[in-house]
């Protein structure tokens, strides 16, 4: 029987048997949904983090200097954690010392931030982002102005108190108002609005949106840390090995102002968007290693699932295959016919999974903050682990409806 | 052996195992047919007429013994071969007419042209002649439980011919007919033997039998009598 003829009647087969059909494709339309669905919101997250997340939050070749770990990822132990407590902070000395020593050409910002309250005409905004840095800041952070301005080097060195705030906390704070040349109070001491920032967007559904950014030096400086300390120096060199090089360069100039010697560890921490990648990779490779083994739980169930039915459709039809073999069916054609029925079974339901799963694919990307993208490869391999596990599944049915002798299955009833 | 014979079968036994019982039901049999008879194979229940009628149409093996089908030793052929001679030189007529229910009466009559490899239009129109042959064209979409039961063994025996085998077989093919019923399908047997076809069937029936040109009897397994009627 050709191939052709084969499919046809299978699917004939499973459109006269819609029930039982449904139920055995069951399995692999789950496990397909999954594969898909995961690797497309794997896949998405893989994007996010490198396109925006790493290099929103940390930015393109640019490295921190901080006391330790601005993000901390992975298993920390206590006893860590108190030794970095134990580190000396970052004190305006020590940036000033490394913006002297760079010989590479970069931009320099100090950061400082704490969470606290922004007020205006009575308007309360809380948990916000209160940001002390130096001018380049904005430029390292690529942020551009909606409205107004961002602050000058003259501004920073002064301690002008002047304010940027972001789009969600001005939109929050005057509405439809225009924020520029207004005051606002962070613990009492009214700052002027010089400028509102372009929306950054957000990161794993938290706006980006929600702070304000003052001059190093203004009486914000008060707030976010202890006098003359600040909590990273942020660096933003022009290539990767410049970035190196700053780092090295960096790393040189803190050790020998702590007087460290060579086999002493170095008491700071510099950071790059590196690190962060470095641990969603180990996320990715864990999720993309779990997956196979989640998937193949319910592609195992599928199959079991269809190679009893088609035990079923084999007893069932012992005396069909009986005629078809008193009719010069070979022992080949009568197994291709169950094969390709339970493949054809699974395919559909892989077809179906992988529609399912695009579909939930695009509904994680529209209600949650879970980007979705979907792999090409996740697709071709849906289908062929259907195609696969029908094939795996109606190996013995198949077999055994082959070697069912005439007679005795023609008297079947 | 003589190029003229169509079957010639020696010493056929065939045994089973019932549990540890051996079931002799055939006990070696000897037979020649020729091309364009017309024989009946009689016998009570338990002679085995039914199991020769499975060797002779390769649904069965013999245990011992020879069957030659038109020159080929169809008793050592393997599975394949085996299928493809039912395939091609074998029609056969089962008394409970053996259609695949879903199946169209169209659909039923393809399918032995299937396994032979013949696609498409080709097949359909073999199909159709075949059952234009039996006087069903107006039948062809209907589905065996449309079709009274003389109009299925007729979609029955278009199947059977419809690979232009040498021979046809006929396990008691009206037996699940009612009497009038039955005369026309065996008006049908005698037309196709008229037109050149070699008809083998079995019946317990004696006014069946009276159709065919030759009774063979069995009895316990071995051929009783064997008798060849002058044409009427």
């Amino acid at each position: 029987m050709p191939f052709r003829e084969a499919i046809r009647l299978a699917l004939r087969v499973i459109w006269t048997q819609k029930m039982k059909s449904s139920f055995s494709i069951i399995g692999v339309f789950i496990g397909v949904t999954f594969l898909i669905a995961v690797v497309s919101v794997v896949e998405g997250m893989n994007e996010y983090m490198t396109e925006s997340f790493a290099n929103k939050l940390l930015g393109v070749n640019t490295f921190q200097l901080r006391r330790y770990p601005g993000v901390q990822m992975g298993d920390i132990s206590s006893e860590t954690r108190r030794q970095w407590r134990r580190r000396p902070r970052i004190t305006y000395e020590d940036a000033r010392a490394v913006e002297a020593g760079l010989s590479v050409p970069v931009l320099v910002a100090w950061e400082s931030s704490r969470r606290g309250v922004v007020e205006f005409d009575g308007k309360v905004a809380r948990d916000i982002d209160l940001i002390g840095v130096t001018e380049e800041w904005f430029a390292i952070r690529k942020m551009d102005m909606e409205a107004g301005r961002a602050f000058s080097a003259q501004e920073v060195r002064t301690g002008q108190p002047v304010i940027v705030l972001g789009n969600e906390l001005a939109e929050r704070l005057f509405e439809d108002r225009d924020p520029v040349g207004r005051e606002v109070r962070v613990r009492k001491i009214p700052y002027r609005v010089i400028g509102v920032a372009e929306s950054q967007g957000s990161v794993f559904g938290m706006s980006l949106d929600k702070f304000a950014v003052a001059p190093a030096l203004s009486p914000i400086k008060r707030y976010v840390n202890p006098p003359r300390v600040l909590d990273e120096l942020k660096v933003q060199a022009t290539s990767l090995q410049e970035l190196q090089a700053a780092i090295s360069e960096t790393e040189a100039i803190m050790r020998s102002r702590r007087g460290l010697r060579p086999t002493q560890e170095s008491n700071f921490s510099i950071e790059t968007a590196d690190a962060v990648l470095d641990f969603w990779d180990n996320i990715n490779r864990f999720l993309m290693t779990a997956l196979p083994g989640l998937v193949s739980i319910s592609l195992v169930v599928g199959g079991i699932v269809i190679m009893n039915i088609m035990l079923m459709a084999v007893a069932e039809r012992t005396r069909e295959i009986g005629i078809r073999k008193s009719l010069g069916a070979r022992r080949r054609d009568i197994m291709r016919q169950f094969l390709v029925e339970s493949a054809t079974l699974a395919t559909v339901g892989a077809a179906m999974g992988i529609a399912f799963g695009l579909g939930m694919a695009a509904l994680v990307q529209a209600t949650t903050f879970l980007p979705a993208r979907v792999a090409p490869w996740s697709i071709v391999v849906g289908v062929l682990l259907g195609a696969g596990v029908g094939i795996g599944a109606g190996l013995y049915p198949a077999s055994r409806a082959a070697r069912l002798d005439p007679v005795e299955a023609i008297r079947h009833e | 052996m003589s190029a003229e014979l169509l079957i010639r079968v020696s010493d056929l036994t065939r045994e089973y195992q019932m549990g540890a019982e051996t079931v002799y039901a055939l006990r070696g049999v000897d037979m020649a047919i020729r091309p364009n008879e017309y024989v009946a194979i009689m016998g009570p229940s338990g002679s085995g007429k039914s199991t020769l009628m499975n060797l002779i149409g390769c649904l069965d093996s013999p245990t011992g013994g020879e069957y030659w089908l038109n020159g080929m030793e169809v008793s050592q052929m393997p599975d394949d071969e085996l299928a493809r001679v039912r395939n091609r030189e074998i029609g056969f007529v089962f008394q409970t007419f053996n259609l695949l229910p879903r199946a169209s009466a169209l659909h039923n009559v393809e399918l032995p042209l299937i396994y032979a490899g013949v696609n498409g239009r080709v097949r359909r129109q073999q199909a159709a002649r075949a059952l234009e042959r039996v006087g069903l064209a107006d039948r062809m979409e209907h589905k065996p439980n449309e079709l009274s039961g003389g109009q299925r063994q007729r979609v029955a025996i278009a199947r059977a011919l419809v690979n232009d085998p040498s021979i046809l077989l006929a396990d008691e093919p009206t037996g699940n007919l009612d009497s009038s019923t039955s005369s026309e399908i065996m008006a049908v047997f005698d037309e196709l033997y008229h037109q050149g076809q070699t008809v083998v069937m079995v019946t317990h029936e004696a006014d069946i039998a009276a159709h065919a040109r030759r009774v063979v009897t069995l009895l316990d397994g071995v051929v009783h009598s064997d008798t060849v009627r002058e044409a009427a």
